[in-house]
């Protein structure tokens, strides 16, 4: 497999870096044929560079989108407890971006620069952000639902070949865990609650399920890049596997919350011994990526005014570091 | 402390197929998922669990004073979490997020503490009182601003609460004292992160000079009325309960004008307001901010969350 990672060595190099250019290789599917780590210092093919500079940035940006629809809910939570478990979940996706940002600069890229892509509308972010947190119910289905997809996917990065990305994944999937639980947790109190909250999170469920399901992306006939990251060893799943598995935890997990799940297509395979799960609207999935979800002007909004808005903070902070860096040097 | 064990915050990852057994779990909601938050801090829950078995009542007069302290740090942190996700880099949404979380449990416990003398709960009192019936300050009410208007607000409340705090734990109310002990811990990183601003901030660039300059400005007119002293604060210091606000406007000042000084910054020749917080009078912002913070739990009364 590894051999179709060859990159055509550009015929301007010298004897000397071809050489160079075919040892690194040699070196790279070594550990990939291993299954070990690859470091920021260690020789890498171009492709192999961009995929995970284009995923890892992408991760990090569905952290930093990811925290509006939650933060919309932050003054309005209806308890104390909730409320400081919402600010704790909100903040830890902040930091999910700021490892998630550390990681990608390994790979030769300035997390300003990365900032500046999203702003632009030219980096993508997951794509279920784009979807309105309407009720507080919502604050329990993106728990259980979104940051359960998200686990699914991400447990097995935490084994990705490039050894930033892996490390990050590990601790954020740690707090992705407890995120779940807390969602899982609003749920099962709304629905052993008043009427009304039952409906709410009902609702909520229903809103949720189906773009939860695309987050794993498009099923494996239409996903051209997983079968070489699944070589890279940087995705250990295809889409499709890794829905089904998260089917068949939701829904064991939907009876324990008296709730169901808005899929009268769901069973269990017995000849795969697979999940399976009634059809997904693929079409609107394209329609959200291509911005014509219902949040994503407004998202993007909200991050250019933020980051504009500190843009004088920022430079406030540089040219202080700059003048004590002068003072000591001049002491 | 408690009397079960809640501590799902880490056993492995990925364990989202055994999430059920783990998801009941309740009372931890203030712990960090990395467990930074030291485990034996007191939380407001093992409050709570002491009112209800009879451990311990505030007098009305704790009870008061208590509700005033609590008022302040909720008001503060409600504002603090509208930064969360519009902060001018992601190290301070994660910093202000912090702030802001300290300061909801510093809340929540004297909350707590305070409702025991009147049979309410901490959500009794956030979100069914109206706005006569709080007791927080007008400073910490003022709108967060820009960041420098933020930072002068919290440079004033933290080394504020910072000197209220350190002489409270030495209270005779072992319970206010208990609260105030891990509250000073963190108030003090609160008092760090503001100064390290007010600094940046007042040296960085002439707009961000004149931006911190606007923000003290703005944010000086509702100092006095936190040293201010009434009969409450004179019946709580000769019983040794707590202090009298005056008597930490010495190092209040003090401190705080190491800091203006090292900036370079003057205290502003502003008048001071009115006030009257602590007697219910209150600003204009405070409805809106308890319109916002109430609006569900009143659509909802009697519902458990």
């Amino acid at each position: 497999m590894a051999s179709q990672n060859l990159q055509s060595v550009p015929a301007e190099l010298s004897p000397e870096e071809q050489e160079r250019e075919a040892a690194g290789q040699a070196y790279f599917d070594r550990i990939i044929s291993e299954d070990s780590r690859i470091e920021p210092r260690d020789w890498m093919p171009e492709a192999y560079r961009k995929t995970l500079l284009r995923q890892i940035s992408q991760h990090a940006h569905s952290e930093i989108i990811g925290m509006q629809p939650e933060a919309n809910w932050i003054t309005r939570a209806p308890s104390l407890k909730r409320k400081s478990i919402l600010m704790a979940k909100v903040q830890d996706e902040a930091g999910h971006g700021l490892y998630l940002y550390s990681a990608a600069e390994t790979l030769g890229q300035s997390r300003d620069k990365m900032m500046d892509d999203l702003i632009a509308g030219k980096a993508r972010y997951s794509s279920i952000f784009n979807y309105p947190a309407i009720s507080w119910a919502d604050m329990g289905a993106i728990g259980w639902l979104v940051d359960g997809a998200a686990i699914c996917n991400q447990v097995p990065l935490c084994r990705a070949s490039y050894g930033p990305y892996g490390r990050a994944m590990v601790r954020v999937c740690k707090e992705e865990s407890f995120h779940q639980r807390q969602g899982f947790e609003i749920l099962l109190e709304l629905s052993n609650g008043t009427p009304e909250q039952k409906q709410m999170a009902q609702e909520a469920v229903n809103r949720w399920y189906a773009p939860s399901l695309m987050m794993f992306g498009p099923p494996d006939d239409d996903s051209p890049n997983s079968k070489q990251s699944m070589a890279w060893n940087i995705k250990r799943f295809s889409n499709d596997e890794l829905r089904h598995r998260f089917v068949g935890m939701m829904v064991e997990q939907v009876r324990v919350l008296g709730l169901t799940l808005p899929d009268k297509d769901i069973r269990f395979n017995e000849e795969t011994k697979k999940w399976e799960h009634g059809p997904l609207d693929w079409n609107e999935f394209k329609e959200v990526l291509a911005g014509r979800g219902p949040c994503n002007s407004q998202r993007i909004e909200r991050r250019r005014e933020a980051h504009e808005n500190g843009a004088w903070v920022r430079e406030a902070a540089a040219a202080y570091a700059r003048k004590q860096a002068q003072k000591e040097s001049a002491a | 402390m408690t009397d079960k064990a809640t501590d799902f915050a880490i056993e492995g990852h990925g364990d989202i197929s055994v999430g059920v057994s783990g998801a009941g779990a309740s009372g931890d909601g203030s712990a960090s998922a990395t467990r930074i938050t030291p485990g034996n801090a007191l939380r407001p829950e093992d409050i709570a669990l002491e009112i209800r078995r009879g451990q311990v009542k505030p007098s009305d007069d704790v009870a008061e004073f208590a509700l005033r302290i609590g008022d302040d740090a909720l008001i503060l942190a409600q504002r603090l979490g509208h930064w969360i996700s519009r902060a001018p880099e992601l190290e301070e949404d994660v910093a202000l997020g912090n702030i802001a979380l300290d300061q909801l449990g510093h809340a929540r416990s004297f909350l707590t503490y305070a409702g025991a003398a009147w049979g309410k709960s901490e959500d009794d009192l956030a979100y069914f009182r109206s706005e006569p019936e709080f007791r927080s300050a007008h400073l910490v009410e003022q709108p967060n601003g820009d960041f420098a208007v933020t930072i002068a607000r919290q440079f004033v409340v933290s080394y504020y609460q910072y000197e209220l705090y350190r002489r409270l734990t030495e209270s005779t109310d072992a319970t206010l004292a208990a609260i105030s002990a891990k509250a000073v811990k963190e108030v003090d990183y609160h008092r760090d992160h503001s100064a390290q601003w007010v600094l940046r901030l007042a040296g960085g660039t002439e707009e961000s000079r004149a931006r911190m300059i606007q923000g003290f400005q703005l944010i000086w007119p509702y100092v006095d009325e936190l040293f201010e002293d009434d009969e409450l604060t004179t019946r709580l210091a000769e019983s040794g309960a707590a202090v009298e606000p005056s008597s930490l406007r010495g190092d209040f000042d003090r401190l705080t004008g190491e800091v203006l000084a090292e900036a370079g910054l003057d205290i502003p020749k502003v008048p001071q307001a009115l006030g009257g917080g602590r007697r219910g009078k209150h600003s204009e912002f405070l409805g809106y901010v308890l319109a916002e913070m109430q609006v569900l739990a009143r659509e909802h009364p009697g519902a458990s969350w």
